[in-house]
């Protein structure tokens, strides 16, 4: 007898009119050092990888940006503007991040709050306009807030990030019902970004039917991130193929497994 | 007169010669123009204007990379 391992079917990933193959995105932040980060990514399978727009240190000009340790021709980078407060600014590091010349995608972040990074959700919506116009294909990494996912998603973007839980806290995924309400409403991609810090979290979090997840603590803060990367890859196919394999009814009380009948007197 | 001019680099003053390109402010730093984009009074100058565009007292110009970012 053979087996065989039959494949789930499943629709592309496809944000902005492009498809990708993975629906684990990953980060570059944090690493302990390039070459971690570089076999921590190819572990992934990760083909989309984030990147920060930061000024040059004109002190030390050899130190190469990232894009010296990572191949652009075989990653899909996706600049940030992670560190932004206002809607101008993050429109700002936006046109910047376009500029160099990839691509014209830009994960918008405009942060509210210091302590939590929590989403300015206001200004997120008024940098969207203003990117969306401009031709920017906007991934908005906002709360777990349908009203705002709805919002963003009427301004225009091509894709709706509700956080799992803050930035780097690793707390994994505290609101499964907003996440999953979010999935179910929207019409764009819902990728989660943010608060995922080990392989549970990531499964759980696909089993919600959402398109994907971003992450960059959770690998660049493991003990071993190539590892954790390998086991994050495995956790977002496990949780995706678990959601579309659709999972038993919960019920409050047991029912056995085996026959009732045949039992010995 | 002086033929050097105050310019803000990166947040950071610096000395560059009177009437220098963009270009060439960024050949003086040993900085590829393929591997930055340069801001130039928060304009974005693109890479084949560099050349053309000079630098005057008191500009202040901003030059970014990509770095590590989640």
């Amino acid at each position: 007898m053979t087996t065989a391992v039959e494949t789930i079917r499943d629709v592309p990933f496809t944000i902005g009119g492009r498809s990708f193959h993975s629906r684990l995105m990953v980060g570059t932040g944090k690493y302990r050092d390039n070459d971690t980060m570089a076999r921590a990514i190819e572990a992934s399978g990760a083909e989309i990888v984030t990147v920060a727009v930061r000024r040059v240190d004109l002190d030390r000009t050899k130190e190469e940006g990232v894009l010296y340790h990572l191949d652009a021709k075989r990653y899909f980078l996706l600049a940030n503007t992670a560190g932004c407060y206002t809607a101008e600014d993050a429109v700002r590091y936006a046109r910047l991040a376009r500029e160099a010349g990839f691509n014209e995608f830009i994960k918008l972040e405009v942060i509210g709050d210091q302590e939590t990074l929590l989403p300015d959700v206001q200004g997120l919506l008024v940098a969207t306009r203003t990117l969306v116009a401009e031709g920017f294909k906007v991934l908005a990494y906002t709360n777990e807030d349908l009203v705002t996912a709805l919002r963003l998603e009427d301004a225009g973007c091509a894709a709706v990030m509700p956080l799992a839980s803050p930035i780097g806290s690793g707390l994994g995924l505290l609101n499964p019902f907003g996440v999953r309400t979010i999935k179910r409403r929207l019409q764009v991609p819902v990728v989660v970004d943010a608060g995922v810090g080990t392989a549970s979290d990531a499964c759980l979090t696909m089993e919600q039917g959402v398109d994907g997840i971003l992450m960059n603590t959770a690998l660049a803060a493991a003990r071993d991130p190539v590892a954790m990367a390998r086991a994050m890859r495995q956790a977002v196919e496990a949780g995706r193929t678990a959601y579309l394999a659709g999972r038993m009814p919960k019920r409050e009380v047991a029912m056995p497994s085996s026959p009732l009948e045949g039992m010995l007197d | 007169m002086n033929d050097m001019v105050e310019v803000k680099v990166n947040g950071e003053s610096r000395a560059v010669a009177r009437g220098a390109t963009l270009l060439e402010l960024l050949e003086s730093l040993a900085l590829d123009p393929r591997a930055v984009v340069v801001e130039h009074n928060r304009t974005i100058v693109r890479r084949p204007a560099l050349a053309a565009v000079t630098v005057a007292p008191g500009d202040a110009i901003e030059l970014v990379h990509f770095v590590g970012g989640g």
